[in-house]
């Protein structure tokens, strides 16, 4: 298929180079691209606060009714320049709003293993040019890939796309295999080894799955367009993380990135990555 | 050896079938599936809402009574394919749902895990030999924000409950896993 050809509201492929008010549908190549040097030298005033991650959807403040749709391509972009050093606020937040934090280390692990082996959604990972010295601080994720190799290796196909982007496992019919960890690039997903004795009821969790991101999927499917992280992120000042549908050519999300230069980390691997950054 | 594996009755079948199986047989034979048809329609099935669950006080359940007994599983699994690859969280047929209505309480109204022995899920299926591991995931009493309890009532006694950690003491805490 041809990423560059559309960019229509639709378009499974956004083109996320070209600039926020997007020029008609059909704009040649060379075009976006001379567009994007453009905007991406003079926008810097019309661009959003980037911690501006909550919007609201009239028709969509309500538990969904209908299954979700391609109309939307959840995704985020992480500001690497605005994440703290020493600041785990999204981690925290991830952990109590997917009911990790109620995971209990199993009697006789020592604690190393144990924060090997617990279930987490985000690592906070620190970087260093070794040449420079330069740090960056990075919250690593579920990359929400729009052609996922966990989604390709596994088995049952408990390993899914939702069609909002939204890459995650089906517990269900998970049987545990780990093939999805093998392939994951980003090293995002983890096992539940023990069972679990305590549970939110709107995060389930048990024994011998798989389990990664879903970006706050439960908040998403009852219309609050926003993930625990991001909040987090802008409850304490540094508004890092930027959340939205990469299809809405005028929404933050979108707006964000054209802005700053950004990129997606393994881009080698083409996996149109639904997590971009900034700063690296 | 053959023998031995055939039960009692077949052996007696077996000795009877060569001579003649008499019209005294047939009546005992009819009277016998009477009286198993009796006994079975004499068994009172229900009474598992318990009392001291939001049920108690709601008039019916999300389908009729007599529906629900018999397809509740078929129900809940397509809720589950609905929610978790659909994103729909608005119907009525959510476990999470089934948990925060049917769950009972103690006497301080604290909830008790809806898979412990004797309670709602529990009672039926120790009773009907079923066996399901959904709570080994699924929280048994309504903990946190609910997300997909849109049938929760706003006066139930959990609907307050707005931490997402369970508190110290809570009734599934360090509890032996009951038989799911
Ligand atoms: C709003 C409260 C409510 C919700 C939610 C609810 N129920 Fe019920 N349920 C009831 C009531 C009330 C009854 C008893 C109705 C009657 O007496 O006829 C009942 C009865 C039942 C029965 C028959 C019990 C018996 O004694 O034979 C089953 C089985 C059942 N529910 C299963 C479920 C399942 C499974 C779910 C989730 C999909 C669910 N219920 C959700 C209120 C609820
Ligand atoms: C390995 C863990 C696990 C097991 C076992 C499990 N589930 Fe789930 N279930 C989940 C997860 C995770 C979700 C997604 C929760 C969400 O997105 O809100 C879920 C969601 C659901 C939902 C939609 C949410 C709701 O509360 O209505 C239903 C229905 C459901 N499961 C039914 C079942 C049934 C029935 C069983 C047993 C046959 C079962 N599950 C066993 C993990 C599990
Ligand atoms: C009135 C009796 C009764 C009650 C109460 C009851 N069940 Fe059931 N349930 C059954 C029976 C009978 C079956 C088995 C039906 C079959 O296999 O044909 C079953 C099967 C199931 C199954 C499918 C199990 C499997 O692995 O196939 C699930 C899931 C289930 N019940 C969930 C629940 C939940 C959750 C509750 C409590 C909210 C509940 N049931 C309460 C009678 C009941």
């Amino acid at each position: 298929m041809n990423r560059e050809a559309e960019t229509t509201a639709t378009d499974p492929h956004p083109d996320l180079t070209s600039p926020p008010s997007s020029a008609p549908a059909a704009a040649a190549v060379d075009q976006t691209r001379r567009a994007l040097i453009g905007t991406a030298a003079g926008v810097t005033a019309a661009a959003v606060a980037p911690g501006l991650v909550l919007y609201s959807n009239a028709n969509e403040a309500a538990p969904r009714t209908d299954p979700v749709s391609d109309v939307h391509r959840w995704g985020m972009l992480i500001d690497t320049d605005r994440c703290a050093t020493g600041c785990t606020a999204c981690v925290t937040a991830c952990d109590r709003e997917n009911g990790l934090n109620l995971q209990a280390k199993p009697l006789g692990d020592d604690q190393d293993k144990w924060q090997n082996q617990r279930a987490t959604w985000i690592r906070k990972v620190r970087l260093q040019d070794n040449l420079t010295g330069r740090m960056t601080n990075l919250p690593l994720l579920c990359q929400h890939c729009e052609n996922p190799p966990c989604v390709d290796v596994c088995p049952t196909g408990a390993s899914f796309k939702r069609a909002d982007g939204v890459v995650m496992v089906d517990r269900h019919t998970c049987i545990g295999c780990r093939y999805c960890m093998m392939a994951c690039p980003y090293k995002a997903r983890s096992f539940i080894h023990e069972r679990v004795e305590q549970n939110l009821s709107r995060a389930p969790r048990g024994k011998g799955c798989v389990e990664s991101c879903n970006l706050c999927a439960h908040r998403l499917d009852n219309g609050d367009i926003s993930t625990a992280c991001a909040d987090a992120c802008a409850h304490e000042g540094h508004h890092a993380i930027v959340f939205g549908d990469l299809k809405d050519p005028d929404g933050p999300l979108r707006q964000a990135l054209a802005a700053s230069p950004n990129r997606q980390i393994r881009e080698d691997l083409r996996l149109n990555t639904g997590v971009r950054y900034a700063g690296i | 050896m053959d023998i031995i594996m055939i039960p009692p009755h077949h052996r007696m079948a077996r000795r009877a079938r060569p001579q003649r199986i008499t019209w005294l047989a047939r009546v005992a034979l009819l009277i016998g599936l009477l009286l198993l048809a009796a006994a079975a329609s004499a068994e009172r099935v229900g009474g598992f809402v318990l009392p001291s669950s939001q049920a108690a006080t709601a008039a019916t359940c999300v389908e009729p009574t007599e529906y629900m007994r018999r397809n509740h599983f078929e129900l809940i699994r397509h809720q589950r394919d609905e929610t978790v690859y659909g994103g729909i969280r608005s119907t009525k047929h959510s476990l999470a749902g089934c948990v925060t209505c049917h769950v009972g309480h103690d006497g301080d109204g604290t909830p008790i895990p809806i898979a412990d022995i004797g309670q709602f899920c529990n009672a039926c299926h120790r009773y009907a030999a079923v066996r399901m591991n959904c709570f080994d995931c699924h929280a048994t009493v309504p903990v946190g924000e609910g997300w997909n309890q849109t049938v929760t009532a706003p006066s139930a006694p959990t609907a307050q409950l707005a931490d997402t950690a369970l508190p110290p003491g809570h009734p599934s805490r360090g509890q032996p896993a009951p038989d799911r």
